[in-house]
């Protein structure tokens, strides 16, 4: 299935090139991250924690992403483009990322910790009960 | 003047990546806009080296290259501790002294720390910088300034 699927978006026919196998699996390790990071997403503890796995799936999920499509152009203006999106997705994902961080400090919501069961890990105590 | 260059430069480069257009007309109508954008950003006085880092043009791709490594290791330590039976994580927020200067040389540490999973900027400023790390592990690059050190232009635009 997977390999039909592939051979779809290339469009060259029936052959299988060893950079469509790389890309292949860029793609894959891509997904698989993407699925690591929201697993993490729901075992960490509070919201901070979670900000970490989240991260995963804004840097390198992302990354493979686009380098698996960027082998599917080739030297394209559309690889161009896929480029400008992963800087893009570089430059605002931290700060987007830094402004929660702050927002959710501002607030008054105390960092988790292994020893101290603060407000936030009373919280999520909570949040995973219902 | 330099800066005014460089916007152009890169403005006509970002024009035509995204249009792709090649026909005379369409080419010439490019222009007049990247020399309408070029003239508001002068207008505007936000042409200075913060804006346009043309100063750290060699510098910047070198740190970008090391800050990828850096993003591509913590990613796989983080799927680490996400994937481990019993997570080895212990989040806490620490403060480290930065050697940054000015706003620019703040805004990339910020970002950098941020970028790499596993450490998030909470506050950076006034020679300080305050983290949120998952565990001991990620935080010392941060802690003993490895990170800092790296940082291109940190003597740049004063805040």
């Amino acid at each position: 299935m997977a390999v039909s699927g592939m051979l779809v978006l290339t469009g060259k026919g029936n052959k299988m090139t060893v950079l469509d196998i790389l890309s292949g699996i860029l793609l894959l390790a891509g997904c698989s991250l993407g699925v690591i990071g929201a697993i993490g997403l729901i075992r960490f503890p509070d919201f901070y924690t979670r900000m970490h796995a989240a991260g995963v799936t804004d840097t390198l999920c992302a990354g493979l992403f686009f380098g698996g499509l960027a082998i599917q152009f080739g030297l394209t203006l559309a690889s161009a483009k896929l480029l400008l999106i992963f800087l893009f997705m570089l430059f605002t994902c931290p700060t987007s990322s830094h402004a929660l961080a702050k927002a959710a400090r501002h607030g008054g919501l105390e960092p988790w910790t292994k020893t101290g069961s603060g407000a936030a890990h009373n919280m999520s105590q909570e949040g995973a009960k219902s | 003047m330099k800066h005014i260059t460089g916007l152009m430069f890169f403005a006509a480069i970002l024009w035509w990546i995204l249009s792709g257009y090649t026909k005379p007309l369409l080419i010439s109508l490019g222009i007049v806009s990247v020399l309408f954008t070029a003239f508001l950003a002068h207008r505007m006085k936000v042409l200075d080296d913060e804006s346009q880092p043309l100063h750290l043009s060699l510098a910047l791709p070198r740190f970008w290259g090391y800050l990828l490594w850096q993003i591509v290791v913590a990613n796989i330590k983080m799927v680490i501790i996400i994937m481990s039976p019993k997570m080895n994580i212990d989040p806490h927020v620490l403060r480290a002294r930065v050697s940054q200067q000015g706003v620019l040389g703040n805004a990339i540490l910020g970002n950098s720390i941020t970028l790499t999973p596993g450490t998030v900027t909470l506050d950076i400023g006034n020679g300080e910088v305050e983290v949120h790390a998952i565990n001991r592990e990620s935080a010392e690059d941060v802690e003993n300034g490895v990170f800092d050190q790296r940082i291109p232009g940190r003597k740049g635009v004063r805040s």
